[in-house]
């Protein structure tokens, strides 16, 4: 079983995430949500529909960008899209029209003719997004949209993303990047194990499982080790291999203190909270796989 | 509203468009190859020899064979390595899946677009072969709907097992277990009569024989109301692979 007992309300116009590592069941929760993987038990409902019963009909109202670029590499970039959009029955001819819209949108209008082979993998992901997007869906499903993209690539996406966001498509992603987490989603869930263990706005996380601030400390090495001088500083002290994170709500007194108390870290650091904090503390550290 | 497996055939025949021609020249050069090898070569020797196979020249007996062959070869490779690309290289299955299009849609858009393959192919052929005078009735023109059935009649069942492949080392073992023995022994080159007793067994049960009977009646036009039984032969091996098929693509797909 992938995932077992998830709970979860998406609204119309809203960015939703599934956070969580690998191996967590984000994956197969998509496939439930696209209409391909039907759920063994429990109740399922996609855009008011049952995927049990009306899975071609809604489909024909989603969007959806695999993990893996389904690209087809014997087809030039705007047949890709020209014959996707026949499979949602659009008339040849709006379907060319649609291509080209898309293209320009995804900044790809100059490689319409190009074949898929020799674009980039943020070219790749642009082009599979403008795929999703060919029936104009009233729910857009991305599955890891930017893993294996360089940071230029992913910005690009991002911004693309934003601005379907803005224009009112509802979007379910998941992701394992907290960053891409806290740009892009109103509310998320974090998944562990089959199971959902928070949800929230990502701000609301950030504020329910960890401090306002966290302050980082290094020691050089062979410097006296702290053990124990830091107890009871801040909420919560949490010891690594090369650094000491000190969850607290005000992370500069927090230093202040660590100073009186004798203790000369080689760096120190004061962070505001993020999402990667709560999502560490949810899952823990250890590799899932 | 165009029907949904029409879509699904339309992305096969969109992909075909670019790589017709290659496939035009070698499917149909490896047949002619062997007609004119075998049939003007070896013919030569059996006409001095016993003069002619089952009442024809050796020739004439072989083309209807060949044209038989022809559609179980092009048919399988079509349903083995293109299959697998589509389920698990390209995800082109997966892709369809993620639109209205449904299992059995994308099975027999698919399944659609091996039998125009087939067709073209056994057009073709006929018409190559015209050259070497093989054809003595124009029923031969029949022989294409029938080189249809017989590639269907492989491809539905060779589908539902590539669907259920993990690699595509069992091709290899299909082809020399299942398709060279099938292309030597079931009746292309030399009737079956030819075979010891148990082998002719075997052939008889194959749908190539069928096949090639059935093409060999109507090039030379001695039809009967018995060929309807191979007819019915091949269409039961065509719905028992649509079936398995079936299965196996929901098997690999839905999960």
């Amino acid at each position: 079983m992938a995932v077992d007992g998830i709970d979860f309300d998406v609204a119309a116009g809203e960015a939703f995430g599934f956070l969580g590592p690998n191996g967590a069941g984000k994956s197969s929760t998509m496939r439930m949500i696209a209409c391909v993987s039907p759920p063994s038990a429990g109740e399922l409902q996609v855009l008011g529909g049952d995927p049990r019963r009306d899975g071609s009909a809604i489909r024909a109202r989603l969007g959806v960008v695999p993990q893996d670029d389904t690209l087809d590499v014997e087809l030039t970039v705007r047949e890709n899209l020209v014959i996707h959009g026949r499979y949602f029955d659009l008339p040849r001819r709006r379907a060319g029209a649609r291509a080209d819209e898309l293209l320009a949108f995804v900044g790809l209008a100059d490689r319409a003719a190009s074949k898929v082979e020799p674009l980039s993998g943020g070219q790749k992901r642009r082009l599979t997004i403008a795929r999703g997007l060919v029936n104009s869906p009233e729910l857009l499903l991305l599955d890891e949209p930017t893993t294996g993209l360089d940071p230029q690539a992913r910005h690009v996406v991002w911004d693309q993303l934003y601005r379907l966001k803005s224009r009112g498509v509802t979007v379910v992603l998941t992701t394992h990047y907290m960053d891409e987490a806290e740009q892009l989603c109103d509310r998320l869930v974090v998944m562990d194990k089959g199971r959902i263990v928070a949800e929230g706005s990502p701000r609301d996380l950030v504020a329910r499982y960890s401090s306002r601030e966290v302050l980082e400390l290094r020691f050089a090495v062979g410097e006296p080790s702290p053990d124990g001088a830091l107890d009871s500083l801040g909420e919560r002290v949490e010891q690594l291999a090369d650094r000491v994170l000190i969850y607290a709500h005000d992370g500069d007194t927090v230093a202040g203190e660590v100073h009186r108390r004798g203790l000369r870290p080689a760096a120190t650091l004061v962070r505001r909270a993020s999402l990667e904090d709560v999502f560490l503390r949810l899952t823990g550290r250890s590799l899932a796989d | 509203m165009t029907h949904p497996t029409v879509r699904a055939f339309e992305y096969w025949l969109t992909r075909y468009r670019r790589t017709w021609r290659g496939t035009a020249v070698t499917g149909l050069l490896a047949p002619v190859l062997f007609l004119a090898g075998m049939g003007l070569g070896l013919g030569g020797l059996i006409r001095t020899g016993t003069g002619t196979v089952e009442g024809l020249p050796y020739i004439e007996f072989l083309a209807p064979g060949l044209l038989a062959a022809t559609a179980m070869q092009t048919a399988i490779a079509e349903s083995t390595w293109p299959v697998m690309a589509a389920i698990k290289w390209t995800r082109t299955y997966s892709a369809m899946l993620s639109s209205p299009l449904r299992v059995g849609d994308i099975l027999a858009g698919h399944l659609g677009f091996i039998a125009f393959r087939v067709g073209l192919g056994a057009a073709g052929f006929l018409v190559a072969a015209a050259f070497f005078g093989v054809w003595s009735s124009p029923l031969v023109l029949f022989a294409v709907p029938v080189a249809v059935l017989i590639g269907l009649a492989f491809a539905a069942p060779v589908m539902a097992f590539s669907a259920s492949l993990d690699s595509d080392v069992g091709f290899s073992l299909l082809y020399r277990l299942g398709v060279i023995p099938m292309f030597l022994f079931s009746g292309t080159f030399f009737p079956v009569s030819q075979l010891p007793g148990w082998m002719q067994g075997v052939a008889v049960a194959t749908p190539l024989y069928h096949g090639g009977v059935l093409c060999r009646a109507l090039a030379t036009g001695h039809l009967s109301w018995a060929h309807l039984g191979h007819v019915a032969y091949l269409a039961v091996w065509l719905g028992i692979g649509v079936v398995l098929a079936r299965r196996a693509y929901s098997r690999r797909m839905v999960r």
